[in-house]
């Protein structure tokens, strides 16, 4: 795009803007297009400009450098597969690609394996089996600006997830390729998001063999049909179903089959949850012990409602949302319209596969004016069940409390 | 397409019937800034090397002194930040006057 093409794109974005300003449209048309310049989110210093990045429709921005960006939450109701232009961003390191160049790019496989691997996508596409699946990738802080007490750390409202269907090849069936010799424990991932300065740790990500194998970890070069974008992840990322989004190395370059236990900053130090069953402590204690996090905990929300949204008396309303879990699949959906009080089980719709978003839905009426709190809960075929009260860990990771959305009957 | 056309250069360069054979993006401009008061060059000449500085503006208000100290300490110790030891805590003491308010 040259200069003179920009500098028209933009003077057609003010001229809209203008005429706007030109009163020729409604107050609730204003207010909308005003709006859409940056979302609140319900928690102090929770304003988040909404910005468009390369490929992408505008979303909430974290972070500038490295980009952090955040889905908004409305765009869960347009359909169950998180769209490519609106999907969440998340990197570590300042350090990273913008330009990648296929006839150069290779993935390599290497360590405690046979025959060293160095493959052009080229080879990687032809080469191997295709496989697809549809799977939800959240990020571990998914949440954590609603944490009480409040933690440091990314300031996600619900957005940094998202469900999309990934195509790619298999991690098993390229590790066969190159031949695992026995003593392997553990494989590294590396992306070519880098650090800045050779003084800092770079993000890698370790899997044990066993984790690696147990289910159909990919390496995808696709999502929802197309390429993947280049901010989340272009030309290669790993997909690991049911773990949370760290593990799903971005720009993979880098298979490193390891004979011990990886000591990287991102697994010894970062991204560790308390070493117990529920993952958490006592709010404002440190964990004695921690292991580093893996598969996703179960959670639930209400997507087709806003809360403070009006609900006419008597009548009915199609609640609509989304569960999702590691991988057990859901079980069913309770849903409460009196705080928790009393539950009834939802519908569940279209089963999209067991790590993906599965859709519920059930009609609402209210017989009294007032407000009333809407909640709800998945229970998985494993019988896991979200928590009805908070639990709380150092670093925000896993939120999965009981979601609320408070409405008025009117 | 107005919008599209307002967004950062998009460079999609296929050399084959369909397979795109590059990927080049153009990133939005950074425009953070942190606050200004007593330190905030520290805050410019040690932290925006490594990130923009809505890293900072980001966090929750009314944080303890000591989540400043461990972010810095963190910095510097594991991530390799350049930091010298005698400026940790004028750092320090930016940040939470600036940042730790309600």
């Amino acid at each position: 795009m040259d200069d003179g093409q920009t500098s028209l794109g933009r003077r057609g974005f003010i001229q809209s803007a203008g005429l706007l300003l030109a009163g020729s449209v409604t107050d609730l048309a204003w207010s909308k297009a005003q709006a859409a310049t940056k979302i609140v989110l319900p928690f102090a210093n929770g304003e988040r400009p909404l910005v468009a990045y390369p490929q992408k429709r505008p979303l909430m921005r974290l972070t500038t450098r490295p980009p952090q960006l955040e889905t908004p939450f409305a765009v869960f109701r347009e359909g169950l597969l998180t769209p490519n232009d609106a999907f969440f961003v998340r990197y570590h390191l300042a350090n990273i690609p913008l330009s990648i160049d296929l006839t150069s790019y290779r993935l390599t496989v290497k360590g405690l394996v046979s025959k060293p691997l160095s493959l052009s996508m080229e080879e990687l596409r032809t080469g191997f089996p295709e496989v697809e699946l549809v799977a939800v990738n959240q990020c571990s802080g998914n949440s954590r600006g609603f944490v009480v007490p409040r933690v440091g750390g990314g300031q996600s409202g619900n957005g940094a997830m998202g469900n999309a269907r990934w195509r790619g090849v298999s991690l098993k069936a390229v590790l066969a390729k190159a031949g695992v010799l026995p003593g392997a424990k553990q494989i590294t991932f590396k992306g070519l998001d880098a650090p800045l300065l050779p003084s800092t740790p770079e993000f890698v990500k370790a899997l044990t063999v066993d984790q690696a194998f147990d289910r159909e970890v990919m390496l995808a070069f696709a999502m929802n049909g197309t390429d993947l974008p280049m901010l989340n992840g272009y030309p290669l990322r790993l997909v690991v179903p049911g773990y949370y989004g760290t593990y799903w190395v971005k720009h993979l370059s880098e298979i490193n089959v390891i004979d011990h236990e990886f000591d990287g900053f991102f697994m010894s130090k970062g991204y560790r949850i308390p070493d117990n069953d529920c993952g958490c402590v006592e709010p404002g204690t440190a964990a004695k012990t921690t292991k580093p996090i893996g598969k996703m905990v179960i959670r639930s929300f209400i997507t087709s409602l806003d809360d403070g949204a009006a609900i006419r008396v008597g009548e009915a309303t199609l609640v609509q949302g989304i569960a999702f879990d590691s991988g057990a699949g859901i079980r069913e959906v309770q849903f409460s319209q009196d705080g928790g009080s009393s539950w009834v089980q939802a519908n569940l719709g279209e089963d999209l596969g067991n790590y993906s978003f599965r859709p519920w839905n059930i009609k609402l009426r209210f017989t009294k004016a007032g407000p009333h709190e809407l909640k709800v809960r998945a229970t998985s075929r494993s019988g896991e069940i979200q928590p009805l009260n908070e639990t709380w860990n150092p670093s925000g990771y896993r939120r999965n409390v009981v979601e609320s959305v408070r409405v008025v009957a009117l | 397409m107005r919008l599209q056309l307002a967004v950062p250069t998009l460079i999609l360069s296929t050399l084959l019937s369909h397979v795109a054979f590059a990927l080049t993006i153009t990133l939005p401009e950074e425009t953070a800034e942190y606050r200004i008061g007593p330190g905030v060059d520290l805050a410019r000449s040690y932290c925006m090397g490594c990130h923009s500085a809505d890293y900072v503006l980001t966090q929750p208000p009314g944080m303890p002194r000591s989540f400043w100290e461990a972010e810095v300490n963190k910095m510097k110790k594991v991530f390799g930040a350049p930091l010298p030891d005698d400026q940790v805590t004028p750092l320090v003491d930016y940040l939470v006057r600036t940042y730790s308010v309600h």
